[in-house]
């Protein structure tokens, strides 16, 4: 017992030491943050939020990254997080992407996650700049009552903190949140507290520590469509006789409040105004142009309520699940289509061939739990290499189609939690032989040939064993 | 003798000639046969249609997934909850087997089709090769001409396009090819008296069994056959060769099927052939004692035997009829006993009667099945007695013994199909025969007779063609058979020469020039109707899936997809283990699409637990509960048309789910529902009609929509228009009202007030409330 104490001690003072030595390498308490501003926008499912920093480099040596902080319940849900800085002046204003990188700090309290930001040049002491971040966090309305019944507007709580969590001294802040409507039941009144139609303003608050934390609670309306795609398959499939396949297999959810008791198609169709507010038919798809052969099914057959619109910019699908979604229903579906492959397959300077798609989910405003990108290159490919402007889990399958023999490789890419800022195009080089195109037809043909080889021996051939005269 | 050898030559070349258009004929006949079923596909989509194929659907997806062996060993626990079915032991397994070796076949060759794919086409496939079948039996009867004749006839003929449209699979789509190509087989052998092809028929019988309860008609057919061979003095060595194998193979075979396993010995519908088989062995042997004995010996052995054996037949009779009439059917089934006794099964059976293909046809239905071949089949049946030979007397057995079932049962209409068309193929091919004959026999005389010579020359030139043709149309299987079964060529000599000998006479058979055109003229226009008419039946009449509905309205297309929006919903939105109680109708669809347990479904194989459900739908509500409770059910599905116009829904079937729960459970009696002897929903309805089940079901809030509770289908206001469920709510009504889907609410709710409810529970108060005084606006 006594043992194991002391080695417990012995190992917590490592520990300490490890982490005092770690906190004189990379924490930078000289900086201070002048002003900051958050927006957030919970209009939608999906929250954004825009931050704008104005920092200070208030020590004396150079600082080159910028940490920006989250608690534990918004880090789990982040989707997407950028950064950028603006340059020029006025009416040049560019913003320059900086990069973003997961960091760790020992000082930050329960749990909070940090992610560095790195400065274009290192900031010298005493001067400041505005970093601007945007991010993305996905399931982070929690719908309250979780159960509602057709007739009911759908509540959801927004959980935040009035103050900004940041390992820097914040000198002046203020952060407001913009609702889908007026109709907010309550709210965490942290003075000064305002709210102008909808939206709700905390601050301007003035000299807030590092890491201080001021829980707020919003409640209000939100019946935008709680659309969720549970697990999204995206199948690409290239062949080089000109045409791209897709196929894309969703499983839907409304992620809302949960529908209780009666569902009437009465109240439903003749109130339409009161009945079923929270839930949704119709759902928007951005297809690419020149899109064709589309087809919209399910396992067990095709789904007559869809509307495609197609200009030379881009294709818009209508879809309309079977039934309406309330609350916690679910619906499958497969989205499919053809695209000519000139406007997506290109050659590269070294000679390798590579395809150029948008990642993530077709369906507009969307957030996609589980999202798996297959990239089916023809058979007899190569070496392929995916270029993903975002961290993906990646590894090669094969897949067998029409009358492959060895299999065509398979790029798999996956991501959890994917929103609509992840539409970014991404590339899948690699090599590429065009005699393999002749490969099928060419066994098609010998397989004729050698039936009529077969045939014409048959008739010739007498296998009789004896011979009648 | 230069110019014979020539002439032989062309002979060789046209008789190639000819080889090779019959098989491009055959080739398209096909390939029509195929794309004529292809409507479905390119009007709606390509989906399993109607209830049975989705059994079927769901079988080949079980057999594709798991294996054969776990195919034969299967226990539903999805159906007829809490009997469960043996899936393996009672289904006919020929059609999944087919369909899942075919899905097998090319995903081995890496050809991904799905599964659904695979059994879509199943049937346009299999239509195909029954017109191969066709070909193959007709010619046998009659001829290459015939053949191809009665082929492309088949190929189009609305009963069985109605049965085999893409998506339709069902059991008799590959049926039908098999009971053609045994038959042709059987023929075959009776030609040639090969066990060669005996051997064949046995597994092609064997095929048949395993693909539809249809074998019967088979088993029964050629034994008819034989005895009717035997008793014209027909007997030949063939004649055993094509039965005996037969039936000890066939037999063997069959009871190698689990579905029919020992059935294939015991049951009364297989006795005809065993008997026979007796027979055809004390004829084969009476002929051959005939043969070696002199007659005065014969004569004596003749009375030796007919006596003993007339004592052992009485007695072997006499112990037969007590074993039949110890049970109660007479060991006849109860579809076979309806067949004989046609006004059986609405006494005795009301569900096989409740399906309205059991139903005798209509005459309209037997123009709209089979068209102008009603017209033809008889002058087909007088060409089958010119000559009259043992596969031409096959074949006026089968049309006349399938005329009568199909009179029985609008189903079977399907059995008469194949015969009508090789009937009307005879007929068509020796009418353009006969008149072809005359106008080629004539045109030369028209053109040659001002100069007068080679008159005689020309017609003898004729003569030879003839001939010729002739005998291209008897060597038509030369090419095929092979040289080892050269034995056989002896009696095929013989059956040329006799029908040489007619063709002789036939010369005299010529008819007028001009009577002949114009009778030709008229035969193409018949058959131009009969095309005109098929491809209509096939792209209007026929294509629909049934589970999708569309009507064309002044705006366009509508479709009705209420079916598949409830399925889906049941499939997402319920507990995987959940029980869906509906009528029996709706059974396979809700296991195939919604992947839900159901009470009943349309295997009907058992009357008492239809019977229940019958009961809880026609019960009122309180009783409908308790026996759904006690079923574990959770939702009950019901079918309305009221709404859209559907005629076909619960509340039409409704005097059905009376008389079959009546049935079983006499408290429930078939005259409380009508009024009068009428059937009827509204105001002047019985109050048991408007208090049952079924009618608050379908009507719960159906005055809501108009005001008035209009229902379309019955073309009447509803009786009672106002009223509330207790025990029931709904969960889910589709977009047109067709499919209603409700929650049998559970007993607690039920027992406690519900201003305790609210009192203990203050969350859903409110809510409670409104509903509360949203229903209090109602009068009632």
């Amino acid at each position: 017992m006594g043992r194991t104490s002391a080695a417990m001690a012995v190992f917590l003072f490592l520990l300490l030491s490890l982490f005092s030595i770690l906190q004189l390498v990379s924490s930078s308490p000289e900086i201070r943050v002048l002003s900051a501003e958050r927006r957030i926008d919970v209009t939608a499912p999906i929250t954004r939020v825009f931050l704008t920093l104005k920092v200070e480099n208030a020590g004396t040596s150079e600082v080159s990254e910028v940490l920006l902080a989250f608690p534990p319940t918004e880090a789990e849900h982040l989707a997407i997080l950028k950064a950028s800085v603006a340059e020029g002046k006025r009416k040049k204003k560019t913003y320059v992407p900086l990069s973003v990188n997961p960091s760790e700090s020992p000082d930050a309290p329960n749990g909070a996650r940090l992610y560095s930001v790195s400065l274009r040049s290192p900031l010298k002491s005493g001067e400041a700049t505005t970093v601007e971040a945007f991010y993305v966090l996905t399931h982070l309305l929690e719908p309250f009552p979780a159960e509602i019944s057709q007739s009911e507007a759908q509540l959801v709580y927004y959980r935040d903190s009035a103050t900004l969590l940041s390992p820097y001294h914040i000198v002046e802040q203020i952060t407001s949140i913009k609702t889908p409507s007026n109709k907010v039941e309550s709210f965490t009144s942290v003075d000064p507290t305002s709210r102008v139609g909808s939206e709700l303003r905390y601050g301007p608050y003035h000299d807030h520590g590092p890491y201080s934390y001021s829980p707020v609670i919003v409640h209000f309306e939100n019946n935008n469509p709680f659309a969720v795609v549970e697990e999204l398959v995206r199948e690409i499939e290239i062949s080089h006789w000109g045409s791209l396949q897709i196929r894309d297999h969703y499983k839907l959810k409304h992620a809302g409040a949960r529908h209780k008791g009666v569902f009437s198609r009465l109240e439903y169709q003749f109130k339409q105004s009161i009945s079923g507010v929270a839930s949704f038919r119709h759902l928007l798809t951005k297809l690419p142009p020149r899109v064709h052969s589309v087809y919209y099914r399910d396992e067990i057959g095709n789904i007559s309520s869809s509307h495609l619109r197609i200009d030379s910019h881009k294709s818009e699908l209508e879809i309309e699940p079977r039934y309406p979604l309330f609350g916690g229903w679910k619906a499958t579906f497969t989205i499919g289509y053809g695209l000519p492959l000139q406007d997506f397959l290109f050659e590269s300077h070294d000679g390798r061939r590579y395809l150029n798609f948008s990642f993530g989910c077709p369906l507009i405003e969307t957030m996609v739990d589980d999202l798996t990108v297959k990239v089916i290159l023809p058979e007899g490919s190569r070496n392929p290499t995916a270029a993903v402007p975002f961290p993906v889990d990646q590894h090669l399958e094969t897949t067998y189609s029409y009358l492959d023999v060895v299999g065509r490789t398979t790029v798999v890419l996956q991501k959890r939690n994917v929103v609509p800022e992840h539409n970014i195009p991404f590339q899948v080089y690699y090599d590429f032989n065009p005699i393999f195109m002749l490969a099928e037809p060419l066994m098609l043909i010998s397989a004729v040939f050698l039936f009529f080889v077969a045939c014409i021996t048959y008739v010739h051939v007498d296998l009789s064993i004896g011979k009648s005269s | 003798m230069a110019a014979s050898s020539e002439t032989k030559g062309e002979g060789t070349l046209r008789k190639a000639f000819g080889g090779v258009l019959g098989f491009f004929i055959l080739l398209l006949i096909g390939a029509f046969a195929f794309s004529i079923r292809l409507f479905s596909v390119i009007k709606y989509e390509s989906v399993i249609h109607e209830f049975d194929p989705y059994f079927n659907y769901r079988v080949t997806q079980f057999l594709t997934k798991n294996g054969i062996y776990d195919f034969w060993n299967w226990f539903d626990d999805r159906t007829w909850y809490p009997l469960g079915r043996v899936i393996g032991g009672t289904v006919y397994p020929g059609l999944t087997l087919t369909a899942g070796s075919i899905w097998w076949l090319l995903n081995n060759l890496n050809i991904p089709l799905s599964v659904e794919t695979v059994c879509v086409f199943t049937a346009p496939i299999f239509s195909a090769n029954a017109s191969w079948a066709t070909y193959l039996l007709t010619k046998e009867v009659k001829g290459t001409g015939a053949g191809l004749t009665a082929a492309a006839l088949l190929a189009m003929v609305p009963s069985y396009i109605s049965r085999s449209v893409a998506g339709s699979y069902d059991n008799e789509a590959v049926a039908i090819f098999a009971l053609i190509f045994t038959f042709y087989l059987y023929i075959k052998t009776l030609n040639t008296g090969s066990l060669f092809y005996a051997t064949l028929n046995a597994l092609s019988y064997f095929y048949m069994v395993c693909s539809w309860g249809g074998y019967t008609f088979i088993i029964n057919l050629i034994p008819m056959h034989v005895l009717l061979c035997i008793v014209t003095g027909r007997y030949s060595p063939r004649l055993y060769i094509a039965y005996a194998p037969l039936v000890v193979l066939g037999t063997l075979l069959a009871s190698l099927v689990p579905v029919v396993g020992f059935n294939a010995v015991m049951t009364s519908e297989h006795f005809a052939s065993f008997l026979v088989f007796i027979i055809i062995h004390v004829v084969a042997l009476v002929y051959y004692i005939k043969g070696i004995l002199s007659p005065k010996m014969f004569k004596v052995a003749v009375t030796l035997v007919v006596t003993i054996g007339i004592a052992v037949c009485c007695a072997v009779l006499a112990i037969l009829i007590a074993l039949v009439a110890s049970s109660p059917t007479k060991g006849w089934s109860g579809r076979s006993l309806s067949l004989l006794d046609p006004t059986y099964a609405s006494k005795y059976i009301p569900i096989i009667a409740s399906v309205s293909e059991h139903q005798p046809p209509t005459w309209p239905s037997y123009f709209m099945d089979i068209n102008v071949l009603a017209f033809l089949v008889p002058a087909g049946i007088v060409a089958c007695f010119l000559p009259l030979s043992d596969a031409s007397s096959f074949m006026v057995l089968y049309i006349t013994t399938s005329v009568y079932f199909s009179g029985v049962m609008v189903r079977l209409m399907l059995v008469l199909a194949p015969a009508a068309c090789i009937m009307s193929g005879i007929a068509l091919s020796e009418a353009f025969d006969v008149f072809t004959r005359s106008i080629k026999l004539q045109l030369p005389k028209l053109f040659e007779s001002p100069s007068g010579s080679g008159d005689i020359d020309s017609t003898q030139d004729e003569v030879v063609k003839v001939d010729n043709k002739s005998a291209t149309d008897k060597s038509e299987t030369a090419p095929k058979e092979r040289p080892s079964k050269k034995n056989r060529k002896k009696e095929r000599e013989i059956v040329e020469t006799t029908i040489k000998k007619p063709l002789n006479a036939k010369r005299l058979l010529v008819l007028p020039l001009e009577a002949s055109s114009v009778a030709i003229l008229l035969l193409i226009i018949f058959g131009a109707f009969y095309v005109v008419h098929c491809v209509w039946a096939a792209a209007e009449a026929y294509s629909a899936p049934s589970i999708v509905l569309t009507s064309h309205s002044h705006d366009g297309l509508h479709v009705f997809d209420d079916f598949r929006e409830a399925y889906a919903w049941l499939r997402h939105n319920t507990d995987v283990d959940d029980k869906v109680a509906s009528w029996w109708d709706y059974g396979y669809q809700t296991t195939a699409m919604a992947n839900r347990t159901v009470i009943v479904d349309n295997n009907t194989w058992n009357n008492t637990h239809i019977a229940t459900v019958g009961t809880a739908m026609s019960s009122p509500e309180k009783p409908a509960w308790e026996i759904f409770n006690s079923l574990d059910v959770k939702y009950v599905l019901v079918v309305f048309g009221g709404l859209v116009g559907y005629p076909s829904d619960d509340i039409n079937k409704f005097l059905w789910m009376v008389r079959i729960g009546g049935g079983v459970f006499p408290h429930i009696r078939e005259p409380d529902y009508l009024r009068d002897g009428q059937y009827r929903i509204d105001a002047h309805a019985t109050p048991t009609m408007l208090n049952c089940l079924m009618y608050k079901l379908s009507y719960y809030r159906f005055v809501e929509t108009d005001g008035k509770g209009f229902d379309r289908v019955r073309r009447t206001e509803i009786g009672k228009k106002h009223f509330k469920l207790t025990h029931f709510e709904e969960v889910f009504t589709t977009h047109h009202w067709m499919v209603r889907i409700y929650k049998l609410k559970s007993p607690k709710n039920r027992i406690r007030g519900k201003s305790k409810k609210s009192k203990s529970n203050s969350k859903t108060g409110p809510s409670n409330s409104k509903r509360h005084s949203n229903l209090r606006k109602n009068p009632w």
